[in-house]
């Protein structure tokens, strides 16, 4: 039997088996769902907490970032470390030092965007818009405790400016702003200032991560400003590790792991 | 079948899509040879998802889930408010009903769960970009069969 015509058969399967199961599922955009208020008789939904609750013990208004950084902080801290992971395993996959590489990736090209007069608009205008890419990045950051935004959000901004300039340019244009020891360095930073504001409360007796305590650190009127402010390094932390990793990425696959000429 | 389309599909047409969407990026998975047509098909299949958790969270009427009242300013609407209704004309019709703050925002966990699954999700396609380029290196092609008769040969050279 040919592939194709298994693989139709096991999807065809699956997906009717899929079909069937979603006539028990509650209605699109339905507020008495077991997902948005929980089961009838039984706890309420979480959800509902934290709508009530979470922003008078976080003095945060946006929901998400207070649940992601402070209730879930274990699970965010984790997920930050896996895109660093899946930095170093690019690294260590693709990154080679060695000089015969050249034939594979091709001679680097001169073009840059001073010198390129062909490629003098595209240069230009990436100049000019990288300086409110990364500004609108900052804001995102720095303005996730009030608007959609935070530390993914901004740090996949700030490392889509990088790209940018190494897409109108070349590569190292790039890596002369952004070099592979700072944005490492700057990637493994972002895991240390999380984990930081980790183990400074277990250092003060409490729980790791239990941001409340560092009013002492932080002088803060209450725990709720504390946990705030706490969140905000936070989120800084995990925008450097996402902006380093998403730039090694493209930094490393664009130019086979030798880091010169790219695209 | 408009009937079908109003009492089943409409219902839960969030469901429908997923369930598409699903089935693209599962067959795409399977039937395709080609290792960059899996991994699309990989991204596919997390988009559906995606979508699957986020429209669990969604409420009628409802907004994104960032707080739109809280500190002062919530104290100060709470203080003016009740000199508003008190007064109501004799003909009013009934009294308002009573909404759920609850209600008014989206729920907050599904977006929470997808927005890490979304970054790692691009992390994790990078790494699987490189060992895609890794093995083209190493053997020319990223074609399955190509790959495994490659693979094999070697082991009959050896």
């Amino acid at each position: 039997m040919s592939p194709k015509i298994f693989a139709s058969i096991a999807v065809v399967i699956t997906g009717i088996v899929l079909l069937y199961g979603i006539s028990d599922f509650p209605t699109f955009g339905d507020p008495r769902s077991p997902a948005n208020s929980g089961v009838e008789g039984g706890a309420p939904s979480t959800s509902l907490y934290y709508i009530n609750e979470s922003y008078g013990v976080t003095k945060v208004p946006n929901l998400v970032t207070s649940v992601l950084a402070d209730y879930r902080g274990y699970d965010t801290m984790f997920e930050t470390v896996v895109v660093l992971a899946a930095g170093m395993a690019i690294f260590a996959i693709l990154r080679s030092t060695t000089k015969d590489d050249e034939t594979v990736a091709g001679p680097a090209r001169k073009s840059s965007i001073d010198g390129d007069h062909n490629r003098i608009i595209v240069g230009m205008t990436c100049r000019l818009a990288v300086p409110v890419v990364q500004i609108f990045a900052l804001y995102v950051v720095a303005h996730g405790h009030y608007s959609p935004g935070g530390g993914f959000q901004g740090g996949v901004m700030l490392g889509a400016s990088f790209i940018l300039i190494a897409l109108a340019g070349n590569l190292d244009d790039a890596l002369g702003r952004f070099s592979e020891k700072s944005y490492m360095a700057l990637a493994s930073l972002g895991i240390i200032i999380y984990a930081g504001f980790g183990v400074v409360p277990q250092v003060l007796g409490k729980n790791f991560l239990d941001f409340g305590v560092l009013q002492k650190i932080l002088l803060t009127d209450g725990p709720e400003m504390a946990r705030s402010h706490s969140m905000l390094g936070v989120e800084i932390g995990v925008a450097l590790t996402v902006m380093s990793i998403m730039f090694a990425i493209f930094a490393n696959l664009s130019s086979r792991g030798t880091l010169k000429g790219g695209l | 079948m408009v009937d079908f389309l109003l009492n089943t599909v409409k219902p839960h047409f969030n469901f429908w899509v997923y369930v598409i969407l699903m089935m693209i990026g599962l067959w795409s998975l399977i039937a395709k040879n080609n290792l960059i047509k899996k991994m699309m098909g990989l991204a596919i299949f997390q988009t559906a998802i995606i979508l699957f958790y986020v429209s669990l969270g969604v409420k009628d009427g409802a907004t994104i889930p960032v707080l739109e009242s809280y500190g002062d300013y919530a104290e100060k609407a709470e203080k003016a408010e009740p000199a508003g209704p008190e007064v109501a004309p004799p003909d009013a019709t009934p009294a308002p009903v009573v909404v759920n703050p609850a209600d008014t925002y989206a729920n907050p966990v599904p977006h929470v769960l997808m927005l890490t699954a979304i970054v790692v999700g691009v992390a994790t396609l990078g790494v699987a970009l490189a060992l895609c380029e890794m093995i083209y290196k190493e053997f020319d092609t990223l074609e399955e069969d190509e790959l495994l008769r490659k693979i094999k040969a070697l082991h009959d050279d050896a």
